[in-house]
């Protein structure tokens, strides 16, 4: 990725999604003595690495370990923000944030408004969610459209290791409560160039990732490269994807959404998550009252049925998972119709 | 015929005696629909006038043969209905199933436009029957509409600078007639190329305006036109008129204007002069008994010519009334082929748009048309030298000088003439 911005060139390094995470919190921690981690495991690394070194440079008592009590860790949080720290809250799996979702839904969000702004609840939950294979039920869901519509919740979800990175710092920076959607299949899977300067990306604005003229993909998350893969090989046959990463949830980048379907007329939704009532739904329907007379084709979306979750069986979770081959399909379908 | 995927052929019938073909105006159903025996399938355009075409069997429209605006020939099929009963006896195989419903579908896809197809189109004001669609079942895509317009803007440099002295003697060649007659129809093929610029509406030609402009082109080049007019004065008609209109529409409900009494007078000079009611027919004149007068009926549009049928046999009175009737049906759009057929002489009211002089075109392939220009007050000799203000209206007759010539068509212009001058505040017109 080229960095020049007014002039100057950036040093830049390939490094991990997990990798570009951990550097975020650690600066962050550097940067700021308010900023401290919590959560299952995380002094001795956490069970994803993304803690991995920090108990030992940061000190126990900012990467602190809680009880298996995802209530807790966010119950945490939220007090510890409302007396001026900055905590990040790691939910080990995000299949587990459930417990969490009270306190989430009920507290975090609500603070700024039932307190007429005189508190704030600058909190970010990190929750690694989707399936990286082999995980079954309870480690591979996709649990955004549960918090998706909550007002007072802001919602990142990046693709790539620069923007995990940057938006990471952001939300940390944010005074409202984000949640941290980071993909487990992303963690190793996905290496990219990644500033060595501080930066930050903007929470709310969403990426083009590929120009094209016949299609319109709109993803997030680890389907990104699914659509990206499957963008490079039906380019081979002549069809010119057009690909935005959506970034941010919520809000979601309206106008960005807009342009990108008002591009071609010919609009797909890719996401891991269920189909009835995810992401996509609701971007279809901005769509639909937005743009209604530059569509084509009716909006299309390709996302895990609506089955409670991945299944064990390598059969199933093939069925269930988006892979690139299933989009490359959907592709020529749009572009065809 | 049967045709055993589809079902039954349904034909153009034969509308009318020198019909040998019809346009197909819109279609009412759509392949799937249900169809009743003598529902109305679609629209058909003929000489000038729409017909509704009804379903002769109950059944589902299977395909549609013949595609809104294009021509089809009688006799030949336009569309197919498969009838209640085969669908029953003969279960159609899966497979035969499948390409139906692929055909049914490539069939609906032709003509199912996307809201960006439509808006496209309206901003570029684009007739979508000419573009090409490439997409699932030949639909038109965006991309289509796009590539349409960047084909007629391709042709457009043709009128940038560097090429003006093409782009001016492209008009002229244009005009040059007969001998060019072959790069002509060449050229027309493509007028988009630097006959428009963007700021220019496209105004795709309607059925009705095609059939118009043919018949038009027919008479014209069919049959060489004379012309002469006369001025008649018809102050005598105009006080008949303003004595008589309001007990008329009171008693009538019909409004009485000028035409009748003009439409009477010309009637009764044909009589005297038959060879204004006559076609040519080469080696034969024929010289019609039954005076049937063609009315010009204009909107915006088009122009439609219903008919009074033996209107020698008819009064003032009743001529108006029939008038009404027969502009109603038009404005409506209810006119029937039979109220169009059989014209042997035409009448226009020119002068219903002000027009004080016109060389009409003769309907064809009658002989002659006449019409009346705007009566106009003005001042004229009276009494030898006495100068009086009169009402004044000025007659055109277009004649056919392979059957008529200038003696016969003066006598009978000028018998219109005393006919219309001989009106007064007495004259019965019952």
């Amino acid at each position: 990725m080229s960095m020049l911005k007014t002039g100057v060139a950036y040093k830049m390094a390939i490094m991990t999604y997990l990798e570009a995470i951990r550097s975020a919190m650690s600066e962050e921690m550097e940067r700021d003595e308010n900023v401290f981690v919590l959560g299952e495991d995380v002094g001795k690394g956490g069970v994803m690495n993304a803690t991995k070194g920090m108990r030992d440079r940061f000190g126990e008592r900012r990467v602190l370990d809680t009880p298996l009590a995802e209530s807790a860790i966010v119950g945490v949080a939220i007090g510890a923000a409302m007396v001026g720290k900055k905590p990040i809250a790691e939910i080990q799996f995000a299949d587990f944030i459930f417990p969490a979702a009270n306190q989430i839904i009920s507290e975090a969000a609500k603070i700024r408004y039932r307190s007429n702004n005189d508190w704030q609840c600058p909190i970010v939950i990190r929750a690694p969610y989707g399936a990286t294979g082999g995980g079954g039920l309870y480690h591979s869901q996709c649990p955004e459209a549960v918090f998706f519509g909550t007002p007072g919740l802001k919602i990142v979800a990046p693709s790539s290791a620069y923007d995990a990175k940057g938006l990471l710092k952001a939300a940390l920076r944010d005074g409202d409560p984000v949640l941290f959607f980071e993909h487990k299949k992303c963690y190793l899977y996905v290496s990219d160039e990644v500033p060595d300067e501080d930066y930050t990306v903007p929470i709310g604005k969403a990426a083009v990732k590929r120009e094209g003229d016949d299609i319109t993909v709109i993803s997030y998350g680890m389907t990104v490269h699914h659509v990206l893969k499957a963008a490079e090989e039906v380019q081979k046959e002549g069809i010119s994807a057009h690909v935005l990463d959506l970034r941010t949830l919520q809000p979601l980048d309206v106008p960005a959404i807009l342009e990108a379907a008002a591009k071609t007329g010919k609009v797909m939704i890719v996401h891991e998550d269920n189909k009835t009532g995810g992401v996509g739904a609701e971007v279809a329907a901005i769509i639909s009252e937005h743009k209604l007379y530059e569509l084509d084709v009716p909006i299309m979306r390709l996302c895990a049925p609506d089955v409670p979750a991945v299944g064990m069986a390598p059969t199933l979770e093939k069925f269930y998972l988006p892979n690139a081959d299933k989009v490359r399909d959907a592709m020529r379908l749009l572009a065809e119709m | 015929m049967e045709n055993e995927e589809h079902g039954t052929e349904v034909t153009l019938p034969h509308l009318a005696e020198s019909l040998v073909s019809a346009t197909v105006g819109r279609w009412l159903k759509q392949p799937g629909d249900y169809v009743q025996e003598y529902e109305v399938l679609c629209e058909l355009i003929t000489d000038k006038v729409n017909v509704e075409m009804p379903s002769p069997m109950e059944g589902t429209l299977t395909r549609i043969l013949v595609q809104e605006g294009d021509i089809a020939d009688v006799g030949a099929a336009i569309c197919l209905i498969r009838g209640s009963d085969s669908a029953n006896e003969t279960p159609v195989e899966p497979a035969k199933a499948a390409t139906q419903k692929k055909d049914k579908d490539e069939a609906d896809q032709r003509t199912r436009y996307s809201p960006a197809v439509l808006s496209l189109a309206e901003e570029n004001r684009i007739d979508l029957r000419k573009v090409q669609g490439t997409s699932l079942g030949g639909r038109i895509s965006r991309k289509d509409v796009l590539a349409y317009i960047m084909n007629n803007l391709d042709s457009k440099p043709a009128a940038s600078p560097e090429s003006k002295p093409e782009e001016k003697a492209a008009p002229a060649n244009r005009v040059v007639p007969e001998n060019a007659s072959d790069s002509r129809t060449e050229e027309r093929k493509e007028p988009a190329a630097s006959m428009f610029t963007a700021e220019d509406q496209i105004v795709p030609v309607s059925p009705i305006r095609k059939m118009i402009a043919q018949r038009m082109l027919q008479s014209v080049s069919e049959i060489p036109h004379a012309w002469l007019m006369i001025e008649a004065d018809v102050s005598g008609l105009v006080a008949l008129r303003e004595k008589v209109k309001e007990s008329f529409a009171a008693k009538e409900g019909v409004r009485l204007t000028v035409t009748p009494f003009v439409l009477k007078a010309v009637v009764n000079a044909i009589k005297e002069y038959p060879m204004l009611n006559s076609t040519w027919a080469e080696d034969n004149i024929i010289v019609k008994k039954d005076i049937h007068v063609s009315i010009a009926v204009g909107s915006e549009e088009s122009v439609v010519t219903p008919v009074i049928r033996n209107a020698d046999r008819k009064t003032i009175a009743g001529l108006a009334i029939e008038m009404e009737e027969l502009i109603a049906k038009a404005r409506n759009g209810k006119l029937t082929l039979s109220d169009m057929q059989g014209g042997t002489f035409t009448f226009n009211n020119t002068g219903s748009f002000g027009s004080v002089l016109s060389v009409p075109i003769i309907n064809y392939p009658q002989a002659a048309i006449i019409t009346l220009e705007s009566i106009v007050r003005k001042p004229v000799v009276v009494n030898h030298d006495s100068i009086a203000i009169r009402s004044m209206a000025n007659l055109c007759l277009s004649l056919d000088h392979r059957i008529l010539d200038g003696k016969i068509c003066g006598l009978f212009i000028q018998r219109v003439k005393q006919y219309l001058e001989k009106y007064d505040e007495n004259t019965v017109i019952y």
